[in-house]
């Protein structure tokens, strides 16, 4: 909703002040991020393209070939690609040595990516939340036993205890594998809730709540979390850039996505040997990794600047 | 100070404690330690197994092993792993390694990001800046392996290619020459003439010193000599004056040049004598470097006299490490004959069964070292940039800096004597948490170079359902972290008072 409050000085300066709401300022300074919105717009092209490309669940693609069949090797399987004039040719990523389309490959593979980084992101972020949001707001032995699991928990190299997942969830498929990997990824996240439902319970309006009998979970739920927002929003966007490079990192250590899955990962570890002779087969996963990070990373760090604005403030 | 070094210890072997049962439970129920076995075909197929059944306690339940592994690893046993080797022994060779890589990334890392870190909040909004910015957004996004594979064959395998005829093309001259000039123009406050004036310089420069290099086959025969030696070390003392005690006090500078003086002078003779050193030489040299130099700053220090004595022990040092490089350098073309002409190695952490003197054998680590550290520095280097940025920033707001300009102390003061203590304490809490994300790093990294480290060891523990590496891989690291953690508690107190270690 937004109010038009004409004050008589501004008017007399000719000037309209428009009062906004909390979400319409963060919306405001989110959508005037330059490189936020060209990391949205990249990281959407990438989600459109891999998902109506080669086709997802019962839907087909518009892309001539899929992810499994093979066929004749043309050219030695060199990319058809050429930006000017601009062309796909018939494989524009190129094939590896069984014939198989590379860019129905990749766009699969970009797909099984996206999806296992999101599902982590998501499961780390609603359990982080949920374990920090109690164990701030309860105090007392829930804070004692969450907090400590958590200790324990940073203590584990977060690869060590991914790959021991990976190993454990990789062979039942990629969703398994996403809320495996995001049921223990995510001890940062609580850490940092847990914070801020810190300072929090002891506001004046939280105090007020409790005053007149507001039941713990409509504190919880209604007065802090919503406070919390920003953060939550935040670092729930790079644990999401982290899951890609996380899941990468494991399928390409061979603990990640197992066949007949393909993420952009595996493919790299797939192909690796066929550096010397087919260098474009280790190319373009890789591309469209680093393309989908750096986008959610620029996306992140324009949510941060729109939630707390004070960090941008020009110092002497 | 103890009480809270007891407590804590206390407190994080039970962390560590509650985390070695996860990890075994986890690790003992990711697969079927069989699985390999249950595929032969033979005739003492179910012999194996009952062997391998027996070492690894697969009749008793998990819970039961892990406490028998846990009584073993009280009394000081790492266990076997499956095939019924020691786990120690194979943690003492695999140590070593992965101790290089991670110390020497994590050491060039905090050196390079702090650094460029702190001039990109001095120099904020400049082009400079917004460089390292955008570059630390890429580090970020890229994937440790993919970098890992791409230094494999674009640096070693082309590089020591173009080695045969180190001639460097002219259009890569232009091409650096040009990032030089930029950099320097992006770092330079001033007028529009200003900036071209340093871009011109430091493109000027870089195109001279380039083909220089190229004309003259350095790279096929490298080394310092006695003339660079010497510049380097009077622009070392010059540049940690400066910036250590400024330049309008002659005492300090004197010093300082008088150690790089001894320093070059030294370097003469000192490939003569150190043919053949081992670390324990090297190290006793050092010492005895430090002490001669805190002499010189004390002799000549005057008033300043402290500042005298930081600088003339830096200019030492560096000198004395330029000494070292130029011995090393030296030594490179007879060991690139030796490696057939392809030096810098891709596989392994050295060459096997390689045999000769100390320098050969230094720059054989080196060669291996070099590109997994480039690759791991790579992760830690945009952390540190980035939060020793913010926290730069941070502290050059502080009403106690205004205050020190506001009294006129002069900008070299108030930048490494105000700023530059306090805006290091945040970054202390950095490094403990970065450590852990380095050890990640190694095992990735590891993986891509053919290391026999302990990435290695984990990772071959984890495919064949083998607990104990695992564990072994995980009470190293993991106790490594709750020290690295436990440092960095200490260290914060140590730099900021106000807190108490309770």
């Amino acid at each position: 909703m937004t109010l038009s409050v004409s004050a008589p000085s501004g008017d007399a300066q000719g000037m309209t002040i428009v009062a906004r709401t909390q979400g319409q300022l963060v919306r405001r300074r989110f959508f005037q991020h330059k490189a936020a919105m060209a990391g949205l717009t990249v990281l959407l092209a990438i989600v459109v393209l891999a998902f109506t490309s080669v086709g997802f669940g019962p839907f087909d693609g518009w892309w001539k070939y899929n992810w499994t069949q093979t066929g004749t090797v043309v050219n030695g399987g060199q990319p058809t690609l050429t930006l000017w004039p601009f062309s796909l040719g018939e494989h524009p990523f190129g094939q590896d040595n069984v014939g198989k389309d590379y860019f129905a490959l990749v766009m699969r593979g970009a797909q099984q990516s996206l999806l296992v980084a999101f599902l982590v992101g998501i499961v780390a972020t609603t359990v982080g939340t949920l374990v920090g949001s109690l164990s701030g707001y309860f105090r007392k032995w829930t804070e004692a036993v969450l907090m400590r699991w958590t200790d324990v928990m940073i203590t584990i190299p977060v690869l060590l205890i991914a790959a021991i997942v990976g190993r454990m969830a990789g062979g039942s498929g990629i969703i398994v594998l996403g809320l495996a990997l995001g049921l223990v990824i995510w001890p940062q996240l609580g850490r940092l809730v847990r914070g801020e439902v810190l300072s929090l319970r002891e506001r004046e309006f939280v105090e007020a709540a409790r005053a007149i009998g507001t039941r713990p979970r409509r504190i919880i739920f209604k007065h802090i979390l919503p406070n919390t927002l920003g953060i939550i929003i935040v670092s729930a966007t790079l644990t999401i850039a982290n899951a890609i490079l996380l899941e990468s990192a494991l399928s390409f250590l061979g603990v990640g996505v197992q066949p007949p899955d393909i993420s952009l990962g595996q493919l790299i570890s797939f192909y690796q040997g066929a550096m010397l002779t087919r260098p474009w087969l280790f190319w373009w996963p890789g591309v469209f990794i680093i393309a989908i990070a750096l986008s959610i990373n620029f996306i992140g760090d324009g949510l941060r600047d729109a939630f707390d604005p004070r960090q941008n403030r020009v110092r002497a | 100070m103890i009480a809270f070094i007891a407590r804590r210890l206390g407190i994080s072997v039970f962390v560590l404690l509650a985390a070695t049962i996860i990890i075994y439970v986890m690790t003992a129920l990711s697969g079927d330690p069989l699985a390999d076995l249950r595929q032969e075909q033979g005739p003492d197929r179910e012999e194996k197994m009952r062997v391998r059944s027996e070492r690894m306690n697969l009749d008793v339940p998990i819970p039961v092993r892990y406490l028998q592994w846990l009584g073993g690893l009280l009394s000081g046993d790492l266990g076997v792993n499956r095939e019924g080797q020691s786990v120690a022994i194979i943690l003492g060779n695999a140590l070593s390694a992965t101790l290089q890589l991670v110390v020497a990334a994590t050491v060039m890392a905090m050196l390079i990001g702090i650094t460029v870190g702190i001039i990109s909040a001095l120099r904020q909004y400049s082009g400079f800046d917004y460089t390292v910015t955008f570059m630390a957004f890429i580090a970020f996004s890229l994937p440790l392996f993919w970098l890992a594979v791409m230094l494999k064959q674009y640096i070693a395998i082309e590089f020591n290619t173009w080695l045969r005829d180190p001639v460097i093309d002219p259009p890569v001259i232009v091409v650096v020459s040009l990032i030089s000039g930029l950099t320097w123009g992006a770092l330079t406050v001033g007028t529009q003439k200003a900036r071209l004036t340093s871009f011109a310089i430091g493109a000027a420069v870089a195109a001279v010193f380039l083909t220089f290099l190229s004309a003259t086959r350095w790279f096929a025969d490298p080394g310092l000599g006695t003339v660079v030696i010497g510049l380097l070390a009077f622009g070392t003392a010059v540049g940690v004056t400066a910036l250590f005690a400024g330049l309008q006090y002659r005492g300090p500078l004197y010093a300082a040049l008088a150690a790089a003086g001894v320093g070059t002078a030294l370097s003469a003779v000192m490939p003569g004598l150190l043919v053949d050193p081992t670390w324990l030489e090297l190290f006793g040299l050092l010492l005895l470097t430090v002490a001669v130099c805190v002499g010189l700053g004390y002799a000549l220090g005057g008033l300043q006299r402290r500042q005298a004595v930081t600088a003339s022990v830096l200019t030492g040092v560096v000198t004395a490490g330029l000494i070292f490089m130029d011995a090393l350098l030296n030594a490179f073309s007879a060991y690139s004959r030796r490696m057939r002409g392809r030096p810098i190695a891709t596989i392994g952490s050295n060459t096997p069964n390689f045999r000769g003197d100390f320098w050969q054998l230094t720059l054989d680590s080196a060669t291996h070292l070099l590109l997994p550290t480039m690759a791991l520095i790579l992760i830690s280097l945009a952390t540190y940039t980035r939060y020793s940025r913010a926290s730069m920033l941070e502290v050059m707001n502080q009403d106690y800096v205004r205050t020190a300009r506001a009294k006129g102390l002069p900008e070299r003061t108030v930048i490494v004597k105000h700023a530059f203590r306090n805006g290091m304490i945040p970054i202390t809490t950095l490094i403990a948490f970065d450590f852990a994300g380095v050890i990640g790093g190694a095992v990735v990294t590891e993986s891509v170079f053919g290391w026999k480290g302990m990435g290695n060891m984990f990772l071959e523990g984890l495919r064949t359902v083998d607990p104990a590496p695992v564990m072994a891989f995980f009470i190293v690291t993991g106790g490594a972290i709750v020290i690295c953690n436990m440092l960095a508690d200490i260290l914060y107190a140590y730099l900021d008072p106000r807190i108490r270690l309770s």
